[in-house]
């Protein structure tokens, strides 16, 4: 009897359909909970901005009357158009060199001597003092732009890469190796998988560090895209547009962080799915 | 000392019928710490043979050297009369800690040495839904570890050693981080499944009982430096039901034999 009641007597014991619809249910909950933290945000800024605080600190709605002019007239387009360029190609070049290099560096000991200890530096140092010396060599140009988000993108994504992969699960590893796993298949089924994680908390805080990057290079090298919408109306005193041009890329950023986790649970990790 | 066979000393024994695994004069030391000296050791086909001793006796470190995931310092393992020191497909290894991944489906898991083997995937998927409902785990294939409790775990992770279709199989403590009731019932399990499958299993654990109702056949090792202490068969018939064993005579005196023997270790 005991032997064949073995699945439903297990069956019994699982808490799987619960779990599933508690996390139904929990789901509208924090929505509802940003919504209402973004409307407070709201407020206090509009109220701030009433009082006045400062006489070039607008209010909230004439901000969003500032972004909807500045969509019209087509600005924020083109700033945009010439800002994410250099973004996207910096933040996808340190995305695949700082994963591959953290990777080589976390497998083999020699690259980890050759190269962590420049990341360890980079990370320390207030890398934006370099950005003066690339313009330096490479003018003001795309390529000075895309290197100024790679030196703030590549140390983080790097470093995290290389301390996922270094302590990635050993009991997964000898699993992987008793079941005569080779070492291409361990790194690509068992080292990475488990050592995602940690590397995509690096992406996003590298994608962060790519769009300080780029507004920092736009601010400080070249006049162009969305640095310079933020200096000419500052020299303009247009404070809503220059508040709307910053809310904008603040917003951008803080979407393309919330996409890059939305894709980590999709594809890499699929078991954490409303856990 | 009834069925027990005392065989001690550095030559091995005449091999019994048909061994499938042969350890000879196997050694191994961490550090200063002696973990086994002089193992010889043969495992019948077909037999379930448990390692057991006190912590410290090596058996651990005995059962890794078998599969391969450990060198040894001096002495050779055999498998059909084989020399091998790396993992082979011959044996298959059931981890203490379970070792799934976390990212993987109960299938994917059961699946993965199939799948490193490069087994298609409509294959590998349908061998591993038959050792799933093997374990008795069928309706639980898209279900990821976190979701499962400690004994189906294990359950997972012994369908896994199961699907490659090795000769051997090499459990590590499997029940040791599992509860007690889902412990015994694996057990019960286990029994079942061996002779159902046709396999050698060879066995670590630290519980008396647990040995002495699953094994044919009881090494004992004692500790410091590790060494085979004794080689009990426990004459149990295991065809009924299993209930019935935790209150059969000889199981009960075979317990109580192997406590008396092994107390002068426990301080």
């Amino acid at each position: 009897m005991a032997v064949s009641i073995r699945t439903d007597g297990e069956a019994a014991g699982l808490a799987s359909p619960s779990t599933r619809s508690a996390t139904g249910a929990s789901w509208d909950q924090p929505i509802l909970l940003r919504l209402v933290s973004i409307a407070l945000f709201a407020g206090i800024w509009e109220v701030a901005g009433r009082i006045p605080v400062s006489f070039a600190f607008p209010t909230f709605s004439d901000t969003i009357v500032a972004f909807f002019g500045l969509l019209a007239d087509g600005s924020l387009a083109t700033a945009y158009l010439s800002t994410l360029q250099p973004l996207l190609l910096g933040v996808v070049l340190s995305a695949f060199l700082g994963v591959g290099l953290g990777t080589i560096c976390g497998l083999w000991r020699t690259g980890e001597w050759l190269v962590i200890p420049v990341f360890i530096v980079l990370q320390a140092a207030p890398v934006a003092a370099f950005i003066p010396m690339v313009t330096f060599v490479y003018g003001i140009g795309m390529t000075a732009k895309t290197l100024a988000v790679m030196i703030l993108a590549l140390p983080v994504i790097v470093l995290n890469t290389y301390k996922a992969v270094r302590n990635v699960n050993e009991s997964l590893l000898v699993m992987c190796r008793s079941f005569l796993g080779t070492r291409w298949q361990t790194v690509a089924k068992i080292i990475l998988p488990d050592a995602s994680p940690v590397i995509f908390a690096g992406l996003r805080l590298g994608v962060a560090a790519g769009f300080v990057g780029v507004v920092l290079a736009e601010l400080l090298i070249t006049p162009t895209g969305i640095g310079d919408l933020i200096t000419f109306h500052r020299s303009r005193a247009d404070y809503a547009e220059m508040y709307a041009t910053i809310a904008s890329i603040i917003a951008l950023s803080t979407l393309t962080l919330v996409f890059l986790q939305w894709v980590e649970v999709r594809v890499f990790r699929p078991e954490s799915r409303g856990a | 000392m009834g069925a027990t066979a005392l065989r001690n000393g550095p030559s091995p024994v005449p091999a019994p019928i048909d061994s499938i695994v042969e350890v000879r004069g196997i050694s191994k030391t961490y550090g200063n710490v002696e973990a086994l000296r002089g193992i010889d050791l043969d495992f019948p086909r077909g037999k379930l043979t448990s390692l057991l001793g006190p912590s410290g006796c090596g058996k651990t470190t005995l059962l890794k050297i078998i599969a391969g995931l450990i060198r040894a310092d001096a002495g050779t393992v055999a498998i059909n009369g084989k020399r091998v020191s790396a993992p082979g497909p011959e044996r298959a290894f059931v981890f203490q800690d379970f070792a799934l991944m976390p990212w993987a489906t109960v299938t994917r898991n059961v699946a993965f040495g199939l799948e490193l083997r490069g087994t298609n995937k409509a294959e590998r998927e349908e061998i591993a839904r038959r050792y799933i409902a093997e374990v008795g785990l069928a309706g639980f294939e898209d279900k990821y570890p976190h979701e499962l409790s400690g004994g189906m775990r294990q359950r997972v992770g012994l369908a896994r050693a199961l699907s490659v279709d090795a000769d051997v199989l090499l459990l590590d403590e499997p029940f040791s981080a599992v509860d007690e009731q889902n412990r015994r019932k694996f057990q019960e399990d286990l029994i079942r499944l061996r002779t159902n499958q046709n396999k050698t299993f060879i066995f670590v654990t630290h519980s008396i009982e647990e040995a002495v109702y699953i094994s044919d056949r009881i090494v004992l090792l004692s500790p410091r430096p590790g060494r085979v202490s004794q080689i009990i068969e426990p004459e149990i018939d295991r065809s009924g039901d299993p209930e019935r064993i935790h209150r059969d005579r000889h199981y009960l005196d075979t317990v109580e034999e192997i406590w008396l023997g092994l107390k002068q270790y426990v301080e």
